[in-house]
């Protein structure tokens, strides 16, 4: 089973983002970076499907140089290979982002490497846009489901499990297809010593650089969302404080 | 007035309502929805009717909702930034192929292009876009708008579009209930934990409490990443979201990727041992110490008053 992952390197959740003087991009300077993490899952993913199925996980990116870090993370918990799509470093706009994507992938399926399952994140943790992976389904010509927590693959199906209110949808898709997962499908590995070696001596294929064609969604500037100002009443301290907690719940209508 | 067009689907709830909203600020707006679905308040409502569409089936609407469109030429189309709002429009977009603005705040459509503002980070940064297309497509952020309110019967249109059977390759093909509790999303209270609950054991005081409130039970990122609660409980950017009465936040200290989860809370009550938390700073209302021993004595407390004991 050929499977090829789409990531993308995003500042590491829980950073405090700070903004660039221009509020053109966040300021990169003090911040950690890593996969985006629907996109950690859809990694490992593909790789336990690897394992239960047989096959290759390749990993494509399109982003700065500076991704070539994600994609040896990806390849330290046992991708095969990966791809950068180099771009000069601006965020492209989702159609921009898809149409290069697909195009490389049309490109490595042309030199033998038809793709049985693309994965995808459901969306980034920053930008967010949720279209990146679907508009890349729709150039393939092929089906995609998002919003996925559970896969199986059953000879030429994907069986995939989309968690709602009050339980889950279950959706087959013929093969190939693309699947946007979300995280809790799995619960991601670390890397291991020898997968840190393997990824330090691999070849990343870097493609590029790139420039991306302007979509009609073009980001203009970045702010920060005012912050409420809050007074918080402390009910009390330790055990104490329950009979105010009640009074509260009471008052709020919360005690029928 | 330009025509603005809101999918609203086949069960519109507060969500959808907020998206009409942002639609009448930008003009005069018909409602999409699937089946016998009406809505009150507004002109006219497209009841889109195909047998492929009696379940969810996001590539079969977005190919009704494109024929609409290419019939109707509205100005805009705008669906709830819900799972499936925001599905059903990047399909959309993908057909069409037009830029596709997700979870947008607010508008700006006095020129051809459109300013608009929105979240990104799941609502910790805000983004100034232009979006410049023959027909826009926008979904709107949830709880950035007030709900519709309205009255009167729309005049009701059927529109049958012609849709390939292929299309139901992506389509519910089951359903499964997994369980009947109160869910995370509809609790009028949320009793929610995180590090500082310290185990898995840890959070029978907070099943006691919600049990006792008709409430549910949540958790933050790093309670699921340690396995003591299934994702299914993730409150936050990249599990659910929430706005509940009230949420009580036990050993969470407030990271912008959870809060962002459950801000549009109408209260909060942290529990907390260090005062100075994000969460205990940001929250209406804070108990400051060991959670392990002041949520027993709210249960004890709560089941006197109801009379339990």
């Amino acid at each position: 089973m050929r499977i090829l992952t789409c990531v993308k390197r995003v500042p590491a959740p829980g950073a405090r983002i700070n903004l660039t003087e221009d509020q053109r991009a966040i300021d990169a300077r003090h911040l950690s970076f890593t996969v985006s993490p629907h996109e950690e899952c859809a990694v490992e993913e593909g790789i336990r499907l690897r394992e239960a199925n047989g096959g290759t996980v390749t990993v494509l990116t399109l982003g700065p140089a500076e991704s070539d870090e994600q994609l040896r993370y990806a390849i330290s918990v046992g991708a095969d290979t990966a791809e950068l799509i180099l771009t000069d470093g601006e965020e492209w706009d989702p159609q921009s982002t898809a149409n290069a994507l697909a195009s490389r992938i049309k490109d490595l399926e042309a030199e033998g490497q038809a793709f049985d399952l693309i994965l995808f994140g459901n969306e980034s943790a920053d930008a967010g846009g949720y279209q990146v992976g679907i508009r890349v389904a729709h150039l393939l010509g092929r089906p995609i489901i998002t919003g996925i927590k559970g896969l199986q693959v059953e000879q030429q199906t994907v069986v995939a499990r989309r968690e709602v209110e009050s339980g889950f949808e279950v959706y087959r898709l013929p093969l190939p297809a693309v699947v946007a997962v979300k995280e809790g499908i799995n619960l991601p590995r670390y890397p291991t010593l020898p997968g840190r070696l393997k990824a330090k001596k691999a070849e990343v294929a870097n493609l590029g650089p790139a420039v991306g064609i302007g979509g009609g969604l073009q980001m203009r500037m970045l702010r920060t969302p005012k912050e409420q100002q809050t007074v918080t009443t402390v009910l009390g301290r330790g055990a104490d404080a329950a009979p105010a907690v009640v009074d509260l719940l009471a008052e709020l209508g919360l005690l029928r | 007035m330009s025509r603005v067009m809101v999918f609203v689907g086949d069960q519109p709830g507060e969500i959808e309502s907020q998206a009409i909203t942002l639609g009448h600020s930008l003009g005069s707006v018909e409602a999409v929805v699937l089946g016998d679905v009406t809505i009150a308040g507004l002109n006219r409502v497209w009841s889109v009717q195909h047998p492929l569409l009696s379940d969810y089936a996001p590539e079969a609407i977005a190919e009704a909702l494109a024929q609409l469109v290419g019939r109707e030429m509205p100005a805009a189309v705008i669906a709830a930034g819900t799972e499936r709002g925001n599905e059903v429009m990047a399909h959309l977009g993908a057909l069409l192929d037009l830029p596709l603005a997700s979870n947008i705040v607010s508008v700006d459509a006095s020129d051809d292009d459109w300013e608009l503002t929105r979240v990104r980070w799941g609502g910790s940064l805000l983004e100034e876009a232009t979006l410049s297309a023959f027909v826009k497509l926008l979904t709107v952020a949830p709880h950035s708008q007030p709900a519709f309110a309205g009255s009167g019967d729309p005049e009701v249109t059927i529109f049958t579009p012609e849709i390939d059977d292929s299309l139901a390759r992506t389509r519910v093909t089951e359903r499964v209930t997994v369980e009947a509790g109160i869910s995370l999303t509809t609790a009028p209270v949320v009793v929610s934990g995180g590090r500082g609950v310290g185990s898995a054991e840890g959070f029978a005081t907070l099943e006691q409490l919600a049990n006792l409130l008709g409430g549910a039970v949540g958790c933050s990122r790093v309670v699921t990443n340690n396995g003591w609660r299934s994702h299914r409980d993730q409150v936050g950017q990249t599990g659910t979201r929430i706005a509940p009465s009230l949420y009580i936040a036990c050993g969470i200290s407030g990271a912008i990727q959870h809060w962002v989860g459950m801000m549009a809370a109408k209260k909060v009550l942290a529990i907390n041992t260090d005062p100075d938390a994000p969460m205990v700073t940001k929250a209406d209302y804070a108990v400051i110490g060991d959670l392990h021993e002041i949520l027993p004595a709210i249960v004890d407390e709560v089941k006197r008053r109801k009379g339990l004991e």
